[in-house]
């Protein structure tokens, strides 16, 4: 039997992660990703919940698998053409020419809501309103251990911000932002012991393995604390601090405060990657926007289209220990498809 | 809090089953997004008689759905209808319909409302 | 000659009920109006307002020029019907003339001459006189045949929908539908008769008396034709077509200064009995797009004439004001919408809660709105303005403020938005400031319309406009291309078009879009209506996003922080205020001060 080519879409943790599987399996495969470097949203991550382990080191991980690989890897690649029928997949950059394969995997991925569009919690307007992602970014910088300038005295983490809100036309859960807040709460607690660190959360969805025992934990051995009610505005006071107004819906009375630096734990959308591809293949989409798997049960990597297959976060908000096993389900379920093919 | 003391107690249970609903069904008829509601708390966070009383949209409309009708009427009027809440809500509540809706059923049925001894 | 004929007198009788209905009605309808409209009235009546009534009356009850204008097939089908008619009694009342000398001849004789006169006429140019006639009966049968078309296929006159009918509509219609070919069937067979006629009536006439009795046929026609009049005379006070006369009344009124207002009165009847259900505002309805043009403006106005307006139809409006701009009747569509909205629900706040406060002063005071704190681009865009305009200015509602009233009027609580207004006029007074600055078009509206405010009342865009103007700002052009989307309320509202665009042209491009001005359309989540759930609203804004970046802007400007809101949920490009594009391309800035002046409580205790 001849060798059978596949093409993943997407260098992110699912991406490698089915490539290197499909290797293993004896295919021929290519990856294709935009960036200059494999790696995805992992890359931006300086350490991940539950257990704070340095992202640096899955990465590294599947980056070694990678280079164990026959894996061809084309960084920098813009998918220019597309093609079901002939499986054909055109790159900007002709020299690497045209791609015939026997399948694709979709492992394209999310993007960040931008908070901007939240625009009364005042992002891009107010400079002591950041994103967890730039929070991490000041983590993994070399001054991290003094970032905002000044001790701050408090600060808070709103939860939900482009999830979970028909405003934002976003009515899905990101399933990770909740443990993402918890555990950058207590990475600040240890920047700032004596800081005041609060998280205003809807509902605390503490799903995965460990995290129930993290938030139990950032009580405590941390201290940081819960308001249950969802921040409807932030305003600036004329020190630059942030002034927040949410309902303390426990007390059930509305609650103002001072903060001096407001955390907004943005959402995931489907990427525009997976958008643009999905469209072009007449692929099926979730009401969340992200594509559809076949059966929500047993067939979550195939799609509507026969030899089109979803790695990852393209089919959803997951954390990584699960786009790791859909991805490696996703191997499995290429594998089949070839074996029967011809 | 006040009434703390020797008086009769009506009890701090919700009589759910006794209750009278029938406001609550009315907007359930009238503006059926109120049943979108998740208690985020956002519209009573942003409202602007919220600053100067106590007026709570969220423990209102919730106290409606389990049938504690303790002066509403009272409540309701403290709303400037300026819309706010309608436009933080998560969930698309219609706010201010509901507001219209309730204070159109009192309007209606001035005679009928049933005035319980439980506190906002 | 024969100067009676009893087949006439339906014809007579119809028409002395119609005069007689009318002036009853017209009489009822002015003895109840307001003092203050009467003198209206007694004011403008020798003046030049009673002329330009007559001509007003000429070219839109006669020859609907603004339908035309609007709708040119419907417009030649109204004028048609009403010119033509017009016409044929002027110029049968002239061809009387010319075996009654007297003037004053009986009106029958203009209306049946040719029964009177079944032979061509004996005067000179006869011939072009009985050409003249039967063209004007053509003109007239060929509106009549579009509005039965349009009756059935609705389409092809770009309406969506026609309007639906009611039992005295239902008489009226078929008789007004019968008047003319029966005029037709007698003129002809009188023609074929007498052999008169022209190339209408007379071929007609030739025609029919080849297989028709027409010598029995021709004394019942004309019968026909009189009832056919005297039944549609009778049925019009009950029937839409009451709308005819209504009008030019409501025109003489209208144009001495009588609007409807808060409430209900007398001449908001006029205003609803002077539809003609031309249906020219169900397709500028931006609740079509929602599914809900059952609530459009001409349905309405009918439940309204009925008497059974339900509290859903009534707050089931956007008041964006579309239906206004173009209603070829000038009825004030909005208020009479609002009037429907006082007494439906409980009207009782007192906002006694509210704090007092210790006067401030300052030259401008600013008002963000309630729905500008949750905008903070607008509101901290301002504040910058302020500080490097060096304007001496208080935030009023810095912290959150009072409603301007505007949502309670809106929702029909004029009482309690009082309350919020007198809360609001007291600080504003007590500040001594010459301007009052706001962010907000709604606030803005009834600020300068029902606050009765001793100093100037400015939406930001034109207060902007003057500090650029005065050179107290200085702006750089940047590269963007802007569209400009005119909220409902500071466009056709207030009458704002102009200020927001030399703004734009001073800091960017202006590029237009496929509605503008009194066109632009809604972006569906207007504080007045109180029906629409989300998923309605998803699809005006996204109607309203689809005309606005035809022409792909890089920036969608507007004016209203609820627009502003709405349109960026999806319009996928950044959605700016002009308070936005005037901070962000002000050069030399003045960073922010440490002190702004603010209200303070007075604490009691």
């Amino acid at each position: 039997m001849a060798q059978k080519k596949v093409a993943v879409v997407g260098g992110g943790i699912a991406g490698m992660e089915v490539a290197s599987q499909l290797d293993y399996l004896g295919h021929s495969v290519v990856l294709l990703e935009k960036e200059k470097e494999l790696g995805g949203h992992v890359r931006d991550w300086f350490q991940l919940f539950p257990d704070r382990r340095p992202g640096s080191e899955v990465l590294d991980h599947l980056k070694t698998k990678m280079q164990n690989s026959k894996v061809a890897v084309k960084t920098s690649a813009e998918i220019i053409d597309i093609d079901l029928k002939a499986k054909r997949i055109g790159l900007l950059d002709h020299q690497s020419g045209m791609y015939e394969v026997d399948a694709i995997v979709l492992a394209s991925g999310f993007d960040l809501f931008d908070a901007r569009l939240k625009e009364e919690y005042g992002y891009g307007i107010y400079k002591n309103v950041i994103t967890s992602v730039e929070l991490e970014e000041i983590f993994k910088s070399d001054n991290h251990l003094n970032p905002l300038g000044k001790t701050p005295k408090r600060i808070g983490f709103v939860h939900c911000v482009g999830s979970r809100d028909e405003k934002c036309n976003n009515n899905h859960c990101s399933k990770v932002c909740c443990v993402t807040a918890v555990k950058q709460a207590i990475e600040l607690r240890m920047l700032y012991p004596e800081a005041e660190i609060i998280c205003y959360y809807m509902d605390m969805r503490m799903f995965g393995l460990n995290y129930e025992e993290m938030y139990r934990e950032s009580q405590e051995a941390y201290g940081i604390k819960y308001i249950r009610g969802r921040v409807s505005e932030a305003a600036e006071n004329i020190d630059s601090s942030i002034q927040i107004k949410v309902e303390d819906t426990l007390s059930g009375r509305p609650l103002k405060m001072n903060v001096d630096l407001l955390v907004l734990l943005i959402g995931m959308l489907p990427s525009k990657g997976t958008n643009n591809l999905g469209e072009k293949l007449g692929l099926n989409f979730e009401k969340n926007g992200f594509i559809m798997g076949k059966d929500s049960h047993f067939q979550s990597n195939l799609t509507n289209e026969d030899g089109i297959f979803i790695a990852g976060t393209s089919g959803g908000p997951m954390n990584i220990s699960d786009t790791i096993s859909h991805a490696r389900a996703a191997a499995l379920e290429v594998d089949q498809f070839l074996k029967h093919k011809n | 809090m006040e009434k703390f003391g020797y008086t009769i107690s009506t009890g701090r249970l919700i009589d759910y089953d006794k209750n009278d609903k029938t406001l609550y069904y009315y907007l359930k008829n009238n503006e059926p997004s109120i049943q979108l509601c998740i208690g985020c708390g956002g519209c009573t966070a942003t409202c602007s008689s919220g600053n100067f009383t106590n007026f709570n949209f969220r423990k209102l409309h919730l106290l409606i759905s389990r049938g504690e009708l303790t002066n509403i009427e009272q409540e309701i009027s403290k709303c400037m209808l300026c819309g706010k809440c309608k436009l933080v809500c998560p969930r698309g509540v219609n706010t201010r319909n509901v507001i219209f809706r309730i204070k159109r059923w009192i309007y209606e049925n001035q005679s009928k409302i049933l005035i319980l001894d439980t506190e906002i | 000659m024969k100067q009676f004929d009893p087949f006439v007198l339906p014809f007579i009788v119809g028409l002395y009920f119609i005069f007689g209905v009318l002036i009853i009605k017209f009489s009822l309808w002015i003895i109840r109006l307001s003092e203050v409209d009467k003198s209206k009235i007694k004011k403008g009546f020798f003046t030049k307002k009673t002329l330009a009534s007559i001509k007003e009356i000429f070219m839109e009850s006669l020859l609907h020029r603004k339908v035309l204008k609007v709708n040119p097939v419907l417009g030649y089908m109204h004028m048609s019907l009403a010119f033509g008619w017009f016409l044929l009694i002027v110029f049968g009342k002239l061809g009387t003339l010319s075996f009654s000398h007297d003037f004053f001849n009986p009106l029958y004789f203009a209306i049946f001459f040719k029964y009177f006169e079944p032979f061509h006429p004996p005067f000179f140019y006869s011939k072009t006189y009985t050409f003249l006639m039967d063209f004007l009966l053509l003109f007239i049968l060929s509106g009549l045949f579009l509005a039965i078309f349009k009756r059935f296929k609705s389409k092809f006159f770009g309406l969506k929908k026609t309007t639906k009918l009611k039992i005295g509509d239902k008489f009226a219609l078929a008789s007004l539908w019968c008047i003319f070919p029966l005029r037709l069937l007698a003129e002809s067979i009188t023609s074929g008769v007498f052999d008169s006629g022209h190339f209408l009536t007379g071929s007609l006439g030739e025609l029919l008396a080849t297989f028709l009795p027409v010598q029995q046929l021709m004394y019942p026609a004309w019968w026909a034709y009189s009832l056919s009049l005297g039944i549609f005379f009778i049925a019009l006070p009950f029937s839409r077509y009451m709308h005819i006369p209504t009008e030019m009344l409501l025109i003489f009124l209208k144009n001495y200064g009588i609007k409807t207002d808060k409430e209900f009165n007398s001449f908001s009847e006029i205003e609803v009995s002077s539809c003609p259900r031309c249906g020219i505002c169900i397709d500028q309805c931006q609740l079509n797009v929602a599914g809900e043009g059952g609530s459009s403006a001409v349905y309405f106005l009918q439940s309204l004439r009925n008497k059974e307006v339900s509290p859903e139809l009534a707050m089931n409006c956007l008041q964006c004001g579309k239906c206004e701009e173009v209603c070829p009747v000038d009825i004030n569509l909005k208020n009479l919408r609002l009037t429907q909205r006082n007494k439906l629900s409980l009207d009782h706040s007192d906002f006694e809660f509210l704090p007092k406060h210790i006067p401030v002063n300052a030259e401008v005071l600013y008002f963000a709105g309630c729905m500008t704190h949750l905008t903070p681009g607008i509101k901290n865009s301002m504040v910058e303005i302020f500080e490097t305009a060096h304007v001496d200015y208080l935030f009023m509602d810095k912290d959150g403020g009072v409603c301007c009233g505007r949502p309670l009027m809106l929702a029909g609580e004029c009482a309690s938005a009082k309350k919020l207004m007198d809360y609001n006029r007291e600080i504003i007074q007590n500040s001594g400031a010459k301007y009052l600055v706001t962010s907000c078009p709604i606030c803005y509206k009834v600020f300068k319309e029902d606050y009765d405010l001793e100093i100037e009342v400015l939406h930001h865009t034109t207060y902007l406009w003057h500090l650029i103007d005065q050179n107290r700002i200085k702006l750089i052009v940047k590269p963007d291309r802007v569209a400009y989307h005119d909220p409902c309320e500071l466009g056709r509202g207030s009458g704002i078009y102009e200020a927001p665009r030399q703004i734009i042209e001073k800091a960017a491009t202006l590029v237009s879009s496929a509605d503008e001005g009194k066109n632009a359309p809604c972006c569906g989540n207007s504080l007045a209506n109180f029906k629409l759930g989300t998923k309605q609203v998803d699809l005006i804004r996204e109607d309203a996003l689809s005309s606005l970046l035809i022409y792909n802007p890089d920036v969608l400007a507007t004016s209203c922080p609820l627009c502003k809101k709405t349109f960026a949920k999806s319009a996928g490009i950044p959605v700016k205020d002009i308070a936005e594009i005037v901070a962000e391309s002000m050069i030399a800035k003045t960073p922010k001060r440490k002190c702004v002046k603010q209200l303070e409580e007075v604490m009691s205790y």
